[in-house]
């Protein structure tokens, strides 16, 4: 058991407790049954008695939950509850799972992304359980008049053994809302768990089967009305003029405007990454009708000039240049093959490189690339803002609200406690909508309509007015001597803007000879986070590198990943390096032991991936089998390493669905550029991964340990794509090297 | 702007809209059904699912106009209470991630077990390939049908 300082602030939370009481949805825990019994059917209380921001209980026992962080789909509407209820110790049966709005000072870290909510929660939600708990318990200390530390509880019941006492945490609630907070609580053992660590359903799984309004752009409001926006149609261009004659004469439209979302000078976050700032929008009542209208305007563009902004991100202050220009990815690649040439910037040294590479027998020099990517999030961007002059309400998907706050605050000219931003359920995130742009807009079109408003992106709005998943390229080298043996080892990645360099990652550390480097290449093409940034390339790009060394040098890709290992674990070369090698390797064995890799099958050919972020560790095998002269992704396994798993079934789901979504991208997931032009707009261009094409089978194994929990939503996704590389290469006798790998397919006669 | 008079999930509802409406637009604007979704707008993602009739049809390429008298379903009427078979599956294999494509799966595989109660992987593969799910829960989604079919043969 382990004491821990609580930090709750009673007065605070008193104060703005009426403020806070009404959600925008409510969840009910029994919806395993569709028809529940009438047990499980909870009856709602007559009063609610708040012990903290987190929970509130009811006199006849029901309890509220609030789930603090933005819901995009990795479930943590269900987890984060799950870890207030541990320590509350309560029958998860009697909870009602409640959306939280965004509200800073009473949530721990509204923000979804980083794959860090489970593991940036679990101590705060866990001391807002317990301190709830402690405080039943001190009530039914006080009303029994015995001492606090002889009470047990279990599932929602208080106990005094010595004079056989017994109440219900509705019974004590009232008295317990009364109490001051402890100053110090105990949290529970991992081994004394009841609810964390057993799969719980999805407490929004019936609204979601049921189509409820869940959504931002289910939103509706009494005299809302829908706006569209038109962006210039090419990355490097801007608006000159509209002609909106024939438009603004169309039914149901009501307005065109320009607007003007940041100011040219606006002292951006990382988070207010937009390409466009000025934009024509067309408002009326229905979407329908906006999208024809759009259709009618004539808009003239121009070419941007050269430009600086000021963007205050994580490493400070930041001048960046946004050069003008129509960029297309001919030139791209052009320039990236000329940079992968010359000397990058020195990220990291060990020993003396150079000199082993000049002394090398053999030298092995791959070069990977990876196009853009677009999220394609199956909800297209959207936003509902009603701004007053005294006040703004805005609901919709966002991963960070205290970003786009903060933007709201700047723009708008609103005091920040007048900003109220309701979390809508995100129907999926990848990392698009940490960028609050689109909040922004609705904002500022509603203000200036003053009047509620739904802001709505057609897909083709969606998909060519990206903050993509940039564009890289990896040059990996390795020097052997006469006997195979790597002497060194030379990584130099760059990309448009960014490099996806991780220096300090594996293999760093168990090489002696060791240099990486990295160099960027300016762009007006937006990017941003997408599903584990960077590491969605350089994983894959790294990992089948090792294994064509491996193969080079004649070892077993595991059994190879393996010795370099426990060369970083007892003997580490440099410093900083940032993995565990034994949990590293531990997932490596895992995977070979499921997997049953040591025993091959006639017929099946497979490839293997590791990778460590997100303070993760997860290896991959991927089998392909050919049928029909065409590659089948027939089993994954995977095995895991994140520390305890709070909702295991879960947890496999969302392992699972960043498999698919790793094979996806790796074999079909490419946005190019004409001329500053998108090449896709929708999905019949953009192709997506669908259902014949996912692997027939998937398995996910949890390394069963008691370390505190790390991130998820992540790290299965980068190493997939080695896994289908690897795989690939065994089918083929081919090795890919440029993503998507469909085009090595569809030129071979292999076809997909 | 014309006027509609159409039959959706039992009941008679009337519209006075352009008959070029999509019944995406018309179910979710109109008539604040908003559990058939919006995602491509060209018939290529599936998340505008309705029934027509007895077919999966994705609604965001059929114009008002052509309905005639088909009846139409929607999520909201599959069942009354969320208990039909294909959306009990789904609870059961918890599939939902995010949760927007779901009901556009649920209706696409709805319609396909009425067709075809019995469905091999194949065959399931094949109708729900329409059907695009961002988040990757396919394997879910198949296990789902599979387990709705089990369950409407007993």
């Amino acid at each position: 058991m382990s004491q821990v300082k609580t930090t709750i602030n009673r007065r605070s939370f008193l104060k703005v407790s009426a403020l806070a009481g009404g959600g925008m949805m409510i969840s009910f825990s029994w919806l395993a049954g569709c028809t529940p019994t009438p047990e499980e059917v909870l009856t709602m209380p007559k009063e609610w008695f708040e012990l903290n921001s987190y929970v509130k209980i009811g006199e006849n026992g029901t309890v509220t939950l609030m789930s603090p962080n933005p819901e995009f789909g990795s479930n943590v509407k269900t987890s984060m509850p799950m870890m207030l209820a541990e320590e509350l110790d309560i029958d998860w049966k009697k909870v009602i799972v409640e959306q939280a709005d965004f509200y800073p000072e009473r949530f721990n870290r509204q923000f979804t992304g980083g794959s860090q909510g489970i593991r940036q929660g679990w101590k705060p939600l866990r001391t807002a359980g317990a301190t709830a708990r402690q405080m039943l318990v001190n009530a039914a200390a006080a009303t029994w008049n015995v001492p606090a530390n002889e009470i047990t509880t279990e599932a929602g019941t208080l106990h005094h053994k010595a004079s056989g006492k017994k109440a219900g945490y509705g019974e004590m609630a009232s008295k317990a809302a009364k109490l001051s907070v402890p100053k110090e609580v105990t949290l529970k053992e991992v081994k004394d768990f009841k609810i964390v660590g057993n799969s719980k359903k999805n407490v929004e799984g019936l609204n979601i089967v049921t189509g409820k309004p869940l959504f931002g752009i289910d939103y509706k409001q009494e005299g809302m009305l829908i706006a569209m926006i038109v962006h210039p149609p090419a990355f490097g261009l801007k608006l000159k003029s509209v002609d909106d004659a024939a438009a603004k004469s169309m039914p149901g439209i009501k307005d065109i405007f320009t607007i003007k979302t940041l100011p040219d000078d606006y002292e951006r976050s990382a988070f207010d990454t937009a390409a466009f700032t000025e934009l024509v929008v067309v408002v009326g009542n229905t979407t329908w009708e906006v999208m024809n209208a759009k259709k009618a305007l004539k808009v003239e563009w121009e070419e941007i000039s050269d430009s600086t902004m000021v963007v205050n991100g994580w490493g400070g202050k930041e001048t960046v240049k946004i050069p003008k220009g129509l960029e297309s990815t001919s030139v791209h690649k052009a320039k990236m093959a000329e940079w992968a040439s010359k000397p990058g910037k020195i990220l990291r040294k060990d020993g003396d490189p150079e000199a082993m590479f000049k002394k090398a027998a053999k030298v092995l020099e791959r070069t990977y690339t990876a196009p853009y990517l677009a999220h394609n999030t199956m909800e297209p961007v959207n936003s509902f803002a009603h701004v007053m002059a005294d006040k703004a309400e805005i609901y919709g998907p966002t991963q960070a609200p205290e970003f786009v706050r903060n933007t709201l605050t700047a723009r708008l000219g609103l005091p920040k406690e007048k900003i109220h931003i309701k979390l809508a359920r995100m129907g999926g995130g990848f990392g698009l909508r940490a960028y609050g742009h689109h909040m922004v807009e609705a904002a500022v079109i509603s203000q200036k309509l003053n009047a509620p408003v739904k802001l709505v992106y057609s897909r083709e709005d969606d998909m060519t007015y990206g903050i993509y998943r940039p564009t890289y390229s990896a040059t990996y080298r390795a020097a052997l001597d006469e006997n195979n043996n790597l002497l060194a080892f030379h990584v130099k990645a760059g990309g448009i803007p960014e490099t996806p360099a991780h220096a300090n990652r594996f293999p760093a550390g168990a090489i002696d000879h060791y240099l990486a480097e990295g160099w960027e290449i300016e762009s007006n093409i937006t990017i941003g986070a997408f599903r584990a940034p960077r590491s969605n390339f350089i994983a894959g790009a790294e990992q089948s590198f090792l294994d064509e060394l491996a193969e080079t040098m004649g070892k077993d890709p595991i059994e190879f990943r393996l010795e370099l290992l426990n060369r970083a674990k007892t003997n580490p070369v440099g410093k900083d390096n940032d993995y565990e090698p034994a949990r590293y390797a531990g997932v490596l064995e895992l995977v070979r032991e499921k997997s049953k890799w040591t025993e091959a099958q006639s017929n099946v050919h497979r490839g293997v991936s590791a990778y460590f972020c997100h303070n993760s560790y997860v290896a991959e095998v991927l089998d392909i089998v050919i049928q029909n002269n065409k590659p089948v992704v027939q089993k994954v396994y995977a095995a895991v390493d994140c520390g305890v798993v709070v909702n295991p079934d879960a947890a496999a789901n969302m392992g699972e669905g960043a498999i698919v979504d790793g094979i996806g991208n790796a074999l079909y997931g490419e946005l190019s550029f004409e001329n500053g032009v998108p090449d896709k707009n929708n999905f019949d261009k953009y192709r997506m991964i669908r259902h014949s094409e996912a692997p027939k089978s998937i398995e996910v194994h949890f390394v069963k340990n008691d370390i505190d929990p790390t991130g998820l939503g992540e790290p299965l996704f980068p190493p997939i794509f080695a896994a289908v590389a690897n795989a690939l290469y065994k089918a083929t006798g081919k090795r890919s090297y440029t993503q998507p790998y469909i085009k090595d397919l569809n030129m071979s006669s292999f076809k997909m | 702007m014309a006027i509609f008079n159409l039959t959706i999930n039992g009941k008679k509802q009337q519209v006075d809209v352009d008959p070029a409406t999509p019944m995406l637009w018309v179910l979710r604007e109109h008539l604040d059904l908003v559990g058939t979704k919006y995602g491509c707008g060209i018939a290529q993602c599936g998340a505008c699912t309705i029934h027509l009739g007895d077919i999966a049809m994705r609604s965001c390429l059929l114009p008002v106009s052509q309905v005639g008298n088909q009846p139409i379903t929607t999520i909201e009427g599959l069942s009354e209470k969320g208990d039909h078979p294909v959306q009990k599956a789904w609870l059961e294999q918890d599939v939902a991630q995010c949760g927007y494509c779901q009901t556009g799966q649920i209706m696409n595989a709805a319609a396909l077990l009425k067709q075809n109660p019995n469905p091999t992987d194949e065959e399931i593969e094949l109708a729900m390939n329409g059907n695009i799910c961002r988040c990757g829960t396919y394997l879910r989604i198949k296990a789902a049908v599979k387990s709705a079919a089990k369950a409407s043969s007993h």
